[in-house]
């Protein structure tokens, strides 16, 4: 119980408040040793009575003692655990839902993570490309995926130093199983940036768009599939059209669509080695490279594994 | 949709897709995905195949309507193309056989007047392609089926499931993929 007197003591000591120790024993030790209180809740009673008494803010108390740890974001984990993370905003999306003051991904030397700033927060905004402390933000898992929820007990901290976001490159290799709409010859808004959908962006309504190449692609390697998408000069590369080529392709067949159709025809049903880093459900491919060959050890390996009964 | 993802394509040699018959759905729901279930206890509701298309026919009488038949080293696959498979049933028209393709499709399976069950397979896509990845796919299903067939003695109840069923002896389909992986060697 002198222990217990005496960490509170200091804590009040480090907010610059002079409590005498006695005064803390006694409470305590009437709460513990005459009521029984359990010595946690004990400890909760006499600090919230002093903070009354001294008319100190319960945040400035619990603050520096209840600190998160901070953690890297490629080891968050596990749910429902409180941590600091310190990360560069790489991403602002849609906002979705009233309740929601901003959402997007955060990252750091290891990884990214999705966050959400709640409306209730009222929390300071972030800017897309800034970095940024995250103190006191829960973990929280959707669908499979983990979160970042920053509410009303967190806060958010811009820092000077611009962090360089780690990739944690994953490589798949599978076959192309399909080319999603929305592949092949696109139009970009040029404001925004985003894909347009018959001529219109979601955001700025009716623009001009300008051209893009692009291959959202299914891969499949028969035990999982990978959504991946293949930005223009890969997808040059890979189809070997160039932009100016299908914009040419098109207007001959008065048809965006047969670029889509030729892409289909020369990559579905073929073996690719894709790298990039994931981002939610997809990977962005950062280099493709086609399949033709395979070692005749690998055929000797299995043929061995077969026949073994 | 909250939770969907997309039903991975199976790797299947023709032998065991030939002699597979029971197909059962996921759920009571009219929408739940219907399986194949196959004797090694691959629960197929999407297949990729990588073949030569020896033969092709136009069966329809109204409409075209495409019959295939791909053969792989261990037997041949029969796919239907019609009015609601346009690309692949283009694809079909066009092509000149024989032909190396990739077949991305659903299994589907018809019962006979005589009670046989044939197990086919509807496009939803399907390409011209070379022989180096007819090849690949040969390895990889035979990896992915070995692999199947070294799982049988787990307690998945889709595996028991096949067991019971089919009721097969795990070296009938070792040497398929065996004799699969001895045809590539063949040819080089």
């Amino acid at each position: 119980m002198k222990q217990l007197a005496k960490e509170i003591s200091t804590k009040f000591n480090e907010l610059g408040v002079e409590i005498p120790i006695g005064e803390i024993e006694e409470r305590l030790d009437k709460m513990i040793n005459k009521f029984k209180v359990p010595k946690e809740e004990a400890r909760r009673s006499v600090v919230n009575y002093f903070l009354k008494e001294y008319d100190i803010k319960r945040n400035e108390f619990y603050s520096g003692q209840s600190e998160s740890p901070q953690v890297n974001i490629s080891d968050i984990t596990e749910e429902g655990r409180w941590v600091n993370v310190r990360g560069k905003i790489v991403q602002l999306w849609e906002n979705s839902h009233e309740s929601i003051s901003q959402v997007g991904l955060i990252g750091d030397e290891s990884g990214t993570v999705k966050f959400i700033i709640w409306e209730s927060a009222a929390a300071n905004s972030v800017e897309e490309g800034k970095s940024y402390m995250l103190r006191n933000v829960v973990v929280n898992e959707w669908n499979g995926r983990f979160e970042l929820n920053i509410n009303k007990s967190s806060s958010i901290e811009s820092i000077d130093k611009d962090i360089e976001v780690g990739n944690t490159t994953v490589d798949f290799t599978g076959v192309m199983v399909d080319i999603q709409s929305g592949s092949g010859l696109i139009k970009r808004c040029p404001q925004c940036n985003r894909a347009l959908t018959k001529g219109a962006c979601i955001e700025h309504g009716k623009v001009d768009g300008i051209y893009d190449l692009r291959i959202k692609a299914v891969m499949d390697d028969g035990a999982s599939v990978q959504d991946t998408i293949i930005k223009r000069d890969l997808a040059e590369t890979l189809s070997g059209m160039t932009l100016e080529s299908a914009i040419s392709l098109a207007a001959d067949a008065l048809d965006q669509g047969v670029v889509l159709e030729e892409m289909k025809r020369s990559l579905v049903g073929r073996y690719y080695k894709v790298s990039g880093p994931r981002i939610e459900r997809y990977l962005l491919a950062e280099s493709v490279e086609p399949i033709f060959s395979y070692e005749m050890t690998q055929i000797d390996e299995l043929i061995a594994s077969a026949e073994v009964i | 949709m909250a939770g969907y993802t997309r039903e991975v394509a199976r790797r299947i040699f023709a032998q065991e897709f030939r002699e597979s018959n029971m197909t059962f759905k996921d759920g009571d729901d009219q929408y739940a995905p219907q399986y194949l279930l196959t004797p090694t206890g691959a629960k197929v509701n999407r297949v990729l195949i990588v073949g030569t298309l020896i033969e092709k026919d136009d069966i329809g009488t109204e409409s075209e309507y495409w019959r295939g038949r791909v053969t792989d080293p261990t037997g041949s696959f029969l796919i239907y193309a019609g009015q609601y498979q346009p690309e692949a049933a283009q694809v079909l028209a066009e092509c000149e056989t024989p032909v190396f393709v990739a077949v991305v499709g659903k299994p589907s399976t018809y019962t006979t007047a005589e009670g046989d069950i044939i197990t086919s397979v509807r496009p939803e896509s399907l390409y011209v392609v070379d022989g180096q990845t007819r090849d690949l796919w040969v390895i990889e299903t035979a990896k992915r089926t070995l692999e199947r067939i070294k799982a049988l003695d787990s307690n998945s109840p889709d595996i028991q499931k096949a067991k019971e069923y089919y009721n097969q002896e795990p070296g009938h389909y070792y040497s398929m993929v065996s004799q699969a992986l001895r045809s590539l060697n063949e040819t080089y």
